[in-house]
């Protein structure tokens, strides 16, 4: 076994184990640290099969911005697992065939012939830049898809934002005469917050 | 040198080229961990002297020991983790901080070919690397299981993702007129255009032609790095000092060193893309990695005089200015820049 092959099992076998803790950790915040973990895992593979411009975007799309985000959402969620865990016998039937066909679908596209590259066109000679190659097939021959690509992201945006857009604040002036009759309890709320063991 | 290299692959034989690798990070580490000491021995006398305070000077002469003595004394108290803390991850999250700090290292050139990793997309590496660090923070605050350092958490995390857009499309404007990712090219793009041919090196840095990134990617680079005025994940004076205050011992050291290490590696990345690295200034002068050094340290005296100087942020005026200000400029800058590059008036050709 050379040291390449070494290090591709290596990095799988840490992406298998990270991407099982994700869906069997109990707590919320270690599943989406495992899942960071798989991402980054994942990008080490990538870079392994010298896509190093992807390898290096998924690091600093999904695990510097995407992750940081959904990591700020999980923690301050307040998730009761009895909870969401009462309807699994229910839905296990479902899920299991949903998973199933997802599995199926894989191996079709990992056993077809047609939709494989030989491993001996994929290695890139020394000196080609991953980037600029990249670069060029992006605006010449996949250029429309591209820019659907970009189009569908700026829909998105403005869906979310609309979606949460409440109006614009009115000016921020005072009435005196509301003022005058604020009392202390009206503002403020003293809250217990007892600490929460893990 | 040769003689060493040689004598080094007579000795170690196929493990050579591995040795000679480490061999080059030590030297790498080494002088930045000694940078990040003094630049804390720099930043409390500097500060001091703005302040017409004296500073450390007790231990050693004018203090000079004082970082020496900090550091012992950090590395020989107890690590405490405060009950209910979510144990592996409170220990973890220093050593996040400061794995991307170092991490980086690995593709900044010194001259152009001083350097331990020469990649082509060195820049989109340091970017992805240095988004990481947040993680760090965020974990440390989740992880105390504390109100304040989970407060200075969600501050920094909101922060630093905000920040990280102005600075990536000040980055974006820089690789567009430099044509590259790499950034020995970088350098070398800057040392050539009309004024360098007059000998006047420093007129053609990226500075002047990209004067509003260069501000937006000082201000930014400021807030990224969790620094004065921007420091509210800190912030002592509300949330006592944000999402390291449950930390103690080496630690909390860990964080102060990512903190100083970071620093020097956003003056450095500052110096190498708009001030042209280690390029001198004017022409009949000897380009160097001395020319390098002084850049640095001019604009790590910039953060410090900064920290002096200014009064924190409130929290909503920062997120204010990161997407309210620094987001609409970066975005006509790109355009400007674009039609500039375009047209007959472009100076990068």
């Amino acid at each position: 076994m050379d040291f390449q092959t070494f290090v591709f099992y290596f990095l799988s076998a840490i992406l298998v184990f990270a991407a099982l803790r994700v869906i069997t950790a109990r707590n919320p915040v270690h599943a989406a640290l495992h899942l960071i973990l798989a991402f980054f895992t994942c990008g080490g593979i990538w870079a392994l099969l010298q896509a190093e411009f992807l390898a290096i975007a998924i690091i600093l799309v999904y695990v510097g911005a995407v992750m940081v985000l959904f990591l700020f959402v999980v923690m301050m969620l307040d998730i009761n697992l009895d909870r969401i865990r009462q309807g699994f016998w229910n839905y296990l039937p479902l899920g299991a065939v949903l998973g199933l066909l997802m599995v199926m679908e894989m191996g079709l596209v990992l056993g077809n012939k047609a939709l494989q590259i030989p491993a001996s066109t994929v290695v890139t000679p020394p000196g080609v830049s991953n980037v600029k190659e990249i670069g060029k097939m992006m605006f010449t021959d996949f250029v429309y898809p591209f820019e659907l690509a970009s189009i569908v992201l700026l829909v998105g945006m403005i869906a979310a934002i609309a979606l949460t857009w409440r109006g614009r604040k009115k000016s921020k002036y005072v009435n005196p005469n509301q003022q005058v009759f604020v009392k202390a309890k009206d503002r403020l709320r003293v809250l217990q917050m007892p600490v929460e063991k893990d | 040198m040769d003689a060493v290299i040689n004598f080094g692959a007579g000795l170690f034989g196929a493990a050579w080229p591995a040795v000679w690798t480490l061999v080059k990070i030590v030297a790498i580490v080494l002088p930045l961990l000694l940078g990040v000491a003094y630049l804390t021995l720099a930043e409390r006398k500097v500060i001091g002297f703005m302040q017409v305070r004296i500073g450390p000077n007790r231990v050693g002469p004018y203090g000079l020991i004082q970082p020496i003595a900090d550091g012992l004394k950090l590395l020989f108290k107890e690590v405490l983790v405060p009950g209910n803390a979510s144990k592996g991850i409170f220990l973890i999250a220093p050593m996040l901080a400061f794995g991307p700090a170092l991490a980086a290292w690995a593709v900044v050139p010194f001259t152009d070919t001083l350097v331990l990793a020469n990649i082509d997309a060195s820049l989109l590496y340091i970017m992805a690397i240095t988004s990481m660090g947040v993680y760090g923070i965020i974990l440390s605050g989740w992880a105390s299981n504390s109100k304040y350092a989970f407060l200075g958490a969600m501050r920094s995390a909101a922060q630093m993702v905000s920040y990280e857009i102005a600075m990536g499309f000040s980055l974006l404007c820089i690789l567009m007129v430099s044509n590259s990712l790499n950034l020995v090219e970088i350098v070398g793009g800057q040392q050539k255009g009309m004024f360098a041919g007059y000998g006047l090196n420093f007129l053609s840095w990226n500075w002047l032609p990209l004067l509003p990134m260069f501000v937006v990617y000082l201000i930014s680079g400021t807030a990224e790095l969790n620094r004065a005025p921007f420091d509210v994940a800190e912030g002592e004076s509300e949330i006592v000092a944000g999402f390291h205050v449950e930390y103690s011992g080496m630690a909390f050291a860990l964080f102060f060193l990512a903190e100083y290490s970071n620093m020097i590696l956003v003056a450095t990345l500052t110096s190498l893309l708009v001030l042209g690295g280690w390029s001198s200034p004017l022409g009949f002068l000897p380009d160097g990695v001395w020319w390098l050094l002084a850049k640095i340290s001019c604009i790590l005296f910039l953060y410090l005089w900064f920290r002096a100087t200014f009064p924190r942020y409130r929290y909503d005026q920062l997120m204010r200015l990161g997407w309210k200000v620094f987001l609409p400029i970066c975005l006509i800058w790109l355009v400007v820049v674009g039609v500039w590059m375009m047209s007959p008036l472009s100076i990068w050709k």
